[in-house]
């Protein structure tokens, strides 16, 4: 689906150009936002930015560890980012990109400092309000040398029925034996169209857990990140947990490039449909030995809507382990039998199933997030979902 | 407790059971025999209630209600508690999770009764998701524990177990059978309650025999009962004569007469 860019704004600012604490944020605003996972009391994180709009609005570092600027500060400050603004990323590939460079209005320069171990995550909120609103905005991720930082992410739109354009490029930078867990939960609307752009490399001994949360409806999404693995021992996993209620177009995959040897990659997507529309892409492409590598793809309808599921293997080499599994199915009515023996009617078996499916233990998200996502899955299995 | 009246079973559009009589009274444990295909299992199954287990006559009779064609949830609420001998993985749910789902809304002390039988460490773990077969049993006794059924349906308890853990296989299904479940708070009415647990048990072994107290037994022989007795007379029988005699008392003798 080619999105009409003519269709949206891109001059629209804040209201407001600082923003000292979220919580003095429209209560409204604040709920939104704590659906895509942010905790708007800024309380046990090791620092928060927020995006408001086309305005880099709060920019707090609280630790030494982290240097936090907006994209145009780290840009002033470091002359154009030359080793790392438009390196991973090519404005040239489509016209997202392109309107992406021509449009930059804001994101976020992170740095996490050598050998820096940041106990608390890193969060940054993108908040998009007003009606035909267009955000475009570069963000740049640097783990350096044998530092560790998780970094949640939530993007989410101020109302539901907004028509609203995201435009999100982000690239980053895992250097040797850096360690990033990146968590992403989006909370969008019917009409909102999301065009991220993410390539990522992670040099030798590096590690880079992405997350992907998605538990709420999306106009139009397509985004397929990309990790090169570019060091000897780099490590990339992907997660996702999506649903697809009503009314979302979902074109959503990973993909992972094992460019060094001894270089390892995990794709695992778990897709709910509920009348939505998915396609669920991956590929894992060996290009060195030796190699491993393994795609999962876990589909379940439930009450209509399409899942197509493309897993993709990508070898130059022999002796690599690749491997992928994919299925699409329903709930099956052996374990909804086998809990009923257990004494919960129908309903609560397959709540109970579903719940299980869409479980986010294995992200090792912070207490707070994964208890605000389980409630989040509780509430789905009791409206939409069943 | 369980009355069955003239049960008639299809599987798969083939009969199974025909005709099957039962009586198990409250407080007794009841064994059946039977050569692998004689129908134990389609009998478990359809107390249970799963699905595939066609009723095509006959009733079951559970505490003075007819269960013939309620729900499993109900038959559970009910009392009613099935150890699966293949039970289904359910990933994501954590075995500790269901086992606070099957004791509903009573408290229960999760490690202790993990504590029992040496599972606290699979409490995390997902349901059934690669158990072997002796933890497989213990996993569906844990949940058992929780659930604190009033009749207890046990398919082969020594299946897939090895010595040591048969014991404790064997030990809590005699905890369970007397009614002797983990769960606090039990009020009186409660523990007067369990008093009265009964079993219908499987067993080809004759293992589970040395743990509890089995007070009648019954051959099934295509799908037929016959040949009633103590439990340890009527393996003592199949072990020095096998099977054969069922065959042949079935079609000339009534049951009884034959191990009188």
């Amino acid at each position: 689906m080619s999105v009409d860019l003519s269709h949206y704004s891109f001059d629209a600012q804040a209201e407001t150009d600082h923003v000292q604490n979220l919580t003095l944020l429209p209560t409204m605003d604040q709920v939104r936002m704590v659906e895509a996972g942010i905790d708007v009391h800024d309380q046990q994180v090791s620092g928060a930015f927020m995006q408001l709009n086309n305005s880099a609005v709060h920019c707090n570092s609280k630790v030494p560890g982290i240097e936090l600027l907006s994209i145009h500060a780290a840009l002033k400050k470091y002359d154009g980012l030359p080793q790392h603004f438009w390196k991973l990323l090519n404005p040239d590939e489509d016209e997202v990109s392109r309107l992406a460079k021509e449009k930059l209005n804001g994101g976020y320069f992170v740095r996490v400092k050598k050998g820096a171990k940041i106990k608390e995550p890193f969060q940054s909120c993108i908040f998009i309000k007003g009606h035909k609103a267009g955000q475009s905005i570069h963000n740049i991720v640097i783990v350096e040398e044998d530092a560790e930082v998780h970094i949640l992410n939530g993007c989410a739109s101020a109302k539901e029925q907004d028509d609203v354009l995201h435009l999100g490029l982000t690239e980053y930078y895992v250097e040797k034996g850096g360690k990033l867990t990146f968590t992403m939960v989006h909370n969008w609307g019917e009409k909102v169209t999301v065009r991220p752009r993410s390539v990522g490399t992670v040099a030798a001994q590096g590690e880079f857990q992405s997350n992907y949360i998605l538990l709420h409806p999306v106009g139009d999404l397509k985004m397929y990140p990309t990790l090169k693995l570019e060091g000897a021992g780099a490590v990339a996993r992907f997660n996702s947990v999506i649903v697809a209620p009503n009314g979302s177009n979902l074109d959503c995959g990973n993909k992972i490039l094992l460019n060094a040897p001894t270089t390892r990659g995990e794709v695992i997507a778990r897709v709910l449909t509920t009348g939505g529309k998915v396609i669920s892409r991956g590929l894992i492409a060996a290009n060195a030995k030796p190699v491993k590598g393994h795609l999962e793809c876990k589909g379940l309808i439930l009450g209509g809507g399409i899942i197509h599921t493309i897993p993709e293997l990508y070898s130059q080499e022999e002796g690599v382990e690749l491997s992928h599994e994919a299925a699409v199915g329903k709930i099956a009515q052996e374990e909804i039998e086998y809990l009923m023996a257990r004494g919960l009617d129908e309903d609560e078996a397959a709540s109970t199933i579903v719940r299980g499916f869409l479980n986010v233990d294995i992200m090792g998200l912070p207490q707070a997030l994964r208890e605000s996502m389980d409630e989040q899955i509780a509430t789905l299995n009791a409206h939409s979902a069943l | 407790m369980l009355e069955i009246r003239d049960l008639h079973v299809s599987v798969g559009g083939q009969a199974v059971l025909k005709g099957v009589n039962l009586c198990v009274q409250p407080g007794e444990t009841f064994i059946l025999f039977g050569p692998n295909g004689s129908g134990k299992t389609t009998l478990l199954m359809t107390i249970m209630g799963v699905s595939g287990y066609q009723i095509t006559q006959g009733q079951i009779i559970f505490k003075g209600q007819d269960i013939t064609h309620a729900p499993m949830y109900e038959r559970a609420r009910l009392g009613i508690g099935m150890s699966f001998q293949r039970p289904p993985t359910i990933k994501g749910l954590p075995t500790g999770k269901l086992v606070q789902l099957c004791a509903r809304e009573r408290p229960i002390d999760l490690d202790a009764m993990a504590q029992k039988l040496n599972f606290n460490t699979f409490l995390e773990r997902d349901v059934n998701a690669g158990f072997s077969g002796g933890e497989i049993k213990r996993s569906e006794l844990l949940q058992l524990m929780a659930q604190s059924p009033d009749l207890l349906l046990f398919d082969e308890p020594e299946s897939g177990v090895d010595l040591e853990n048969m014991a404790l296989v064997g030990h809590t299904v005699h905890d369970l059978l007397a009614g002797k479940s983990q769960v606090l708070s039990q009020s009186l009415r409660e523990q007067g309650r369990n008093r009265k647990t009964c079993g219908l048990i499987i067993t080809h072994t004759g293992y589970i025999l040395q743990y509890i107290n089995a007070h009648r037994g019954q051959v099934m022989y295509h799908g037929k009962l016959c040949c009633e007795a103590n439990p340890h007379e009527i393996l003592k029988h199949i072990q020095e004569h096998g099977y054969r005699e069922c065959l042949r008392c079935l079609d000339c003798a009534p049951a009884k007469e034959v191990l009188a």
